[in-house]
């Protein structure tokens, strides 16, 4: 009975710990948007609107959020769409150095999404003419994902049972039609969840958009708070955690739909 | 034994059949070759081709201004062998692997795994609201978590500070590689909380429920019952987010690789070497160097994968 008692008295002090770690960081964001003249310690705010009012003003900031929805939504689209063919391809017919492709993509998608391909991808942007081309910027962002998506997409194609493909396919189905309806809704948790993570990578994606878009009015949110942060010398912090917030109100919203209507988990996916 | 409850396999053509068995829906290469085309296609032209080219630079003098610039000169492994005989290299590398083991392996892993073991039969309010909490951390744009961070962090106004009622501690300057691991837990436990979320559920609950029965405590239950099964799950979790943090350049928006170099780690070195310092081809050399890296630590991993499989 000790033990037992002792045992949730252990729990509930650990699952304390990890509700404070998690959310402290997080309070000055919601608190300081609505104090007058927020400091970087967490304070009680005087709930004022004036610094959403001051964004409202702010000629980019509100345009830079819905650039950032068109870069987010295009990549995710392409990405879900182009992953779930090729991870059904790579799923049910076995190419020869199957795995090692896909071990190598996924290796260089690593790293040269990262600081180190930001050279040669200006430059291949120049030469495309794809600089300041928010459709050139989606392609360029999907390459990127794309490995890791199909990565993990094939864990999910794998895992659903072949026997429906093959009835489908005795009623005469072509082979698109059977992804389509056949495969598409068996895998939907897997493409809701790769299509939250190209999302969420996109949206918060800094490096790409900043090197290559010049033209301020394509520019999305990363690289305009990156602007609020800098300009001055100083960091305006009032703006900065009011367009943080509003900046960080999308993708919460959209992880709250997507759990609710499908379920944010991995359905034992990712195995191998 | 299990054979006699599942049907078996039912073997309709041969040859051609039994080699294309797992292709229910009659793809053929073919066919297949073209639904993975245009991934392919997308790859090759913005991810494989970028590789080559900074395999490429790496062998040049390149950089941003001046007559290299211009008209980049091939130097062979010049760029390389400066790079191993640089200690400034070998102390990102170094900075890099704390960091990969600190904040990935021990840190992302190990609360990962924890936060799943312990919520594993809940249900309810108070899982929802510990698994939203955390990946609420994991969701949030970059630019915006490493600016809380920086205002948790600071030394004359932190909330941290207030906290703690430690004035003037100022972490980021004082223990720069501790922050960026905790912060970078703090970042990315989501992943292999959800992770290990899903592969807890598939432990038959059987199996757990004899060794208990059988007396084994709990940590011989997630020894000899849960870890055999999860395994898998394990590896492909470590491959992941090792190589995620090998390459993470966000430890730069927290302390821009200071002070001092001391939390330097090798993508934030490359990003000074090459576009602050200009020395583009110097920079591509040690971005091939830790490709070369990631592949030993991806084939490593796979070959535990393999191994006992």
């Amino acid at each position: 009975m000790t033990r037992f008692v002792l045992g949730r008295i252990g729990f509930y002090t650990l699952i304390a710990v990890l509700l404070a770690f998690f959310t402290i960081p997080l309070l000055w964001l919601v608190t300081a948007p609505f104090t007058s003249d927020p400091t970087y310690k967490v304070s009680v705010p005087d709930f004022t609107l004036d610094n959403f009012r001051a964004i409202a003003e702010h000629p980019y900031a509100l345009p830079s959020l819905w650039n950032s929805v068109l870069l987010s939504a295009g990549t995710a689209l392409l990405v879900v769409i182009l992953a779930a063919l090729a991870a059904y391809a790579l799923s049910r017919v076995r190419l020869p150095g199957r795995d090692a492709l896909l071990y190598t993509l996924l290796l260089l998608s690593s790293i040269i999404t990262g600081t180190a391909a930001m050279v040669p991808l200006f430059q291949l942007a120049v030469q495309l003419n794809l600089i300041d081309s928010q459709l050139g910027l989606i392609l360029i962002l999907t390459g990127g994902l794309l490995p890791a998506a199909i990565f993990m997409m094939k864990d999910f194609m794998d895992a659903t049972p072949k026997s429906y493909e093959e009835s489908a396919r005795v009623f005469g189905a072509t082979p698109l039609q059977i992804v389509r309806h056949v495969v598409v809704p068996l895998v939907r948790p897997g493409l809701a969840t790769i299509g939250v993570w190209a999302v969420a990578n996109v949206w918060g994606n800094f490096l790409m958009p900043y090197l290559l878009l010049s033209d301020v009015e394509k520019q999305p949110a990363a690289v305009i708070t990156y602007t609020l942060y800098t300009e001055g010398g100083q960091a305006n912090l009032s703006m900065l955690s009011t367009f943080g917030l509003l900046y960080s109100i999308p993708v919460v919203l959209m992880y709250l739909f997507v759990s609710k209507k499908y379920g944010f988990r991995f359905h034992g996916g990712i195995k191998r | 034994m299990a054979q006699a409850t599942s049907p078996p396999e039912v073997v309709r053509e041969s040859g051609q059949a039994r080699r294309y068995n797992s292709d229910a829906a009659g793809l053929g290469r073919l066919r297949a070759g073209a639904f993975a085309a245009p991934a392919l296609l997308l790859i090759a032209v913005f991810l494989v081709f970028p590789a080559l080219w900074v395999l490429y630079l790496g062998l040049t003098n390149y950089r941003l201004t001046g007559i290299a610039a211009a008209e980049p000169q091939f130097v062979g492994l010049d760029n390389l062998i400066s790079a191993v005989s640089d200690p400034t290299f070998w102390s990102s590398t170094w900075l890099t692997v704390q960091f990969v083991l600190g904040s990935a392996v021990i840190g992302q892993v190990g609360l990962g795994f924890a936060i799943a073991w312990l919520l594993r039969d809940r249900q309810g309010p108070l899982k929802r609201l510990v698994e939203g909490l955390v990946i609420l951390a994991w969701i949030l744009p970059s630019a915006i978590v490493s600016f809380l961070w920086v205002a948790l962090l600071d030394r004359d106004g932190g909330t941290l500070n207030a906290l703690l009622s430690t004035p003037q501690f100022a972490p980021l300057l004082d223990h720069p590689m501790l922050s960026i691991i905790v912060f970078n837990t703090w970042r990315g436990t989501a992943f292999s909380m959800m992770l290990y979320g899903a592969a807890l559920g598939n432990v038959p609950p059987s199996h757990l429920e004899s060794a208990r029965l059988a007396g084994a405590s709990g940590w011989q239950q997630l020894r000899d019952v849960v870890f055999p099964h999860i395994r898998g799950h394990i590896l492909t979790n470590l491959l992941l987010i090792s190589l995620w943090t090998f390459n993470d350049f966000t430890p730069f928006l927290l302390t821009a690789g200071g002070p001092d170099g001391q939390s330097e780690v090798l993508a934030v070195h490359v990003y000074k070497v090459a576009l602050q310092g200009g020395e583009l081809g110097y920079g591509a050399a040690v971005s091939t160097i830790i490709l070369l890296i990631n592949l030993v630590v991806a084939v490593f991993y796979l070959r535990l994968l393999r191994s006992k499989k």
